[in-house]
């Protein structure tokens, strides 16, 4: 066994675009968080952020549970780059030797976890669903959840390695990966799978201005514009209702409907990626592995088969309630509740019973 | 403009099935496929070869041998040479001892102006291997690239992210991995067909290109499987019942009020 005793801390990565924070940073703190007191050792979970002019974002990270907040700032940090952001990152990993670091597995934590892990010589673990350190917590979570066999595994374990956990396979498999050798143990994790803190009004915490050393050369990419979409990013992560469409649709207009069923439930529309690949919805709706990881209090899914690829993006919905016309689609066999007969004949019917 | 591609070869995971006995993958009878974001990173280098012409685009892959299959697949859609890394001792890689390979590798197979990979691959899904290999050459990396032109010495892409692009200006050689917005993938051509049957694919072991055996393999890759398992199928729903689609709502409706989630 290596010693590393050296290695502390848990770290979150910190994604801000344009100066906000995103949804998965405050969630990564409320996962870093448990996983920190789990460890029982006076380990802390520090955000890490790194940008220009970012230190008044501290003051959310304390609120949503930061224990230290690590800031790195530069001019050359203004826009993401990998180069630059990968240099920064890794510079003050080595300096400060945190015991694990979390990535939203966003397009850019994917796209610079890997470089920062790469260059460390460390192991990564791509887009976790479940972290763990406690091995009796995560004993209870194979035994409630999976068709794993507990043998070799000690409920009286106290070993603190980071067990992750994440689907393989589209979603068939599920495999828990540990980096036994090498620190930081580094995993990027799904949006919208942990859960955030509380907000505690003027929570403090300590905040550490790390040096960052970058010169142009370092940076060899040009960004010559950021482009954000004009709609509004859809909230499917926290919406408590979400009114999916599939290809049972049957065309764009079927959206219209859906569409309507949402405002009428409270609900935000999702759709299955085969309606999106139609061309009927905008990409940003679509629900599933290539697309947004959600659970809702109520997933209607209609005219959705149920392909496994889709159910890795929702399958944790607390009631899933299918419409479908096959009985035998997998959506229907999965859901808690399964209306088998034409949406364009139920969903007006439950419109109309809603709010009654 | 010489351009190496990464390919891997990939069960097809919409035919997977689990034996719901045992809670293992039945993988009997699932064809290999060439990985989808793979072939949108060849079409992209076939594309950059149609306009320039004397370009050439050199395929690499590790694999087991039946990975030939797949490397004679990207000739037939057009591809000019093809390598496959496939020894032992690579075996068990994880991402980082992937990387590790590939980028020796390529390095052995000459110098390239660009280097192109999928974004990720459908078994793994880890996006990982893209960035790590540029990381090992030393090069910029744009991934999630869904327009691409090149631009005498630079190219410039559009890169995707959740809520909108950027537009990235990379000087060359650099690695690019591709989604499928990028392009749509061109079939095999029968010439094609016709020459990749004759054409003889490179396979190389890990002492052909070089690599530190300590940095590939099952051995040395930093990240290990602790335990891996199907999750549990869900307990059987409730069909609502109803003879008509109102009384079936209302129905539904009554259970979800019940459960105070109206
Ligand atoms: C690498 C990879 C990644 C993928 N990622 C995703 C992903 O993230 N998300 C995703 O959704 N998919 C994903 N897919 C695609 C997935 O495999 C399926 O193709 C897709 O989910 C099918 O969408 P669907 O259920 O809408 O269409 P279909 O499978 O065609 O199902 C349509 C359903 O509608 C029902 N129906 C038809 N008419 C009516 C009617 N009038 N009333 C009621 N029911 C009706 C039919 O019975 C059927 O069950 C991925 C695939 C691959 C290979």
């Amino acid at each position: 066994m290596k010693d590393f005793t050296e290695y502390k801390n848990i770290w979150v990565f910190a994604e801000q675009r344009q100066g906000k924070l995103m949804n998965v940073t405050l969630e990564l703190i409320g996962e870093g968080y448990k996983l920190s007191r789990e460890r029982g050792d006076g380990a802390k979970v520090c955000a890490v952020i790194a940008g220009n002019g970012v230190s008044p974002l501290a003051d959310e990270l304390y609120q949503y549970g930061a224990d230290m907040v690590y800031v790195l700032e530069h001019p050359l940090l203004t826009q993401y780059t990998t180069d630059g952001y990968a240099k920064a990152i890794t510079d003050a990993i080595n300096t400060y030797k945190p015991e694990i670091v979390l990535f939203g597995a966003t397009h850019i934590g994917r796209d610079l976890a890997p470089r920062i892990a790469a260059r460390l010589n460390t192991g990564l673990t791509a887009d976790c669903t479940r972290l763990d350190i406690n091995v009796s917590n995560y004993m209870d979570y194979l035994e409630e959840n999976t068709t794993a066999s507990l043998n070799g595994l000690d409920r009286n374990d106290q070993s603190k390695g980071l067990k992750q956990t994440r689907p393989a396979f589209g979603g068939n498999l599920m495999a828990t990966i540990v980096t036994p050798n090498t620190r930081p143990q580094m995993a990027t994790v799904r949006p919208g799978v942990m859960t955030k803190r509380e907000k505690i009004q003027g929570a403090k915490g300590e905040l550490i201005k790390a040096e960052v050393d970058l010169t142009p050369d370092d940076i060899n990419v040009e960004v010559l514009e950021v482009v954000k979409a004009a709609k509004e990013m859809v909230s499917l992560t926290d919406a408590k209702i979400i009114c999916s469409g599939g290809r049972g649709l049957g065309d764009p207009e079927g959206f219209k409907l859906i569409e309507e069923f949402a405002s009428t439930v409270g609900g935000v529309v999702g759709a299955s990626r085969a309606a999106v690949d139609a061309g009927w919805i905008d990409p940003i709706h679509q629900v599933g592995q290539t697309g947004t990881t959600v659970k809702p209090e109520i997933y209607f899914a209609c005219g959705i088969s149920g392909a496994i690829q889709h159910l890795a993006g929702m399958q944790t919905s607390k009631i899933i309630v299918a419409i479908n016309k096959d009985p035998e689609c997998p959506m229907m066999k999965l859901a808690d509740y399964s209306i088998e007969g034409d949406l364009k004949k139920v969903i007006p019917e439950i419109m109309a019973l809603w709010n009654q | 403009m010489k351009i190496a591609v990464c390919v891997k070869q990939v069960p097809d995971t919409t035919e997977i099935r689990i034996n719901p006995e045992t809670g293992t993958l039945i993988r009997d009878g699932v064809p290999s496929i060439l990985n989808p974001d793979d072939a949108n990173a060849l079409e992209e280098a076939l594309r950059v070869k149609d306009n320039l012409p004397g370009s050439e685009v050199t395929v690499i892959t590790m694999g087991p041998p039946q990975a030939k299959e797949m490397l004679q697949e990207c000739i037939a859609m057009g591809a000019d040479d093809a390598i496959l890394l496939s020894d032992r001792a690579l075996g068990g890689s994880d991402t980082w001892a992937t990387s590790n390979a590939l980028a020796a590798g390529i390095r052995n197979a000459g110098s390239f102006d660009l280097i192109l990979a999928g974004r990720q691959a459908i078994d793994g899904d880890t996006a990982q291997v893209g960035p790590q290999i540029a990381e090992k050459l030393g090069l910029p990396q744009v991934t999630y690239v869904k327009e691409f032109s090149l631009e005498g010495d630079y190219v410039k892409v559009k890169r995707a992210l959740e809520d909108g692009y950027e537009v990235l200006k990379v000087k060359l050689p650099c690695v690019l991995t591709a989604i499928k917005e990028l392009n749509e993938p061109r079939y095999m051509s029968v010439p094609g067909i016709l020459k990749a049957a004759k054409h003889d694919i490179k396979v190389w072991n890990a002492v052909d290109i070089g690599v530190d055996l300590t940095t590939v393999g099952l051995k040395a890759s930093p990240t290990n499987v602790f335990k891996s398992f199907t999750p549990k199928p869900k307990g059987e729903g409730i069909a609502v019942e109803g003879d008509t689609p109102k009384e079936k709502a209302a129905s539904l409706v009554n259970a979800l009020k019940e459960k105070h989630l109206i």
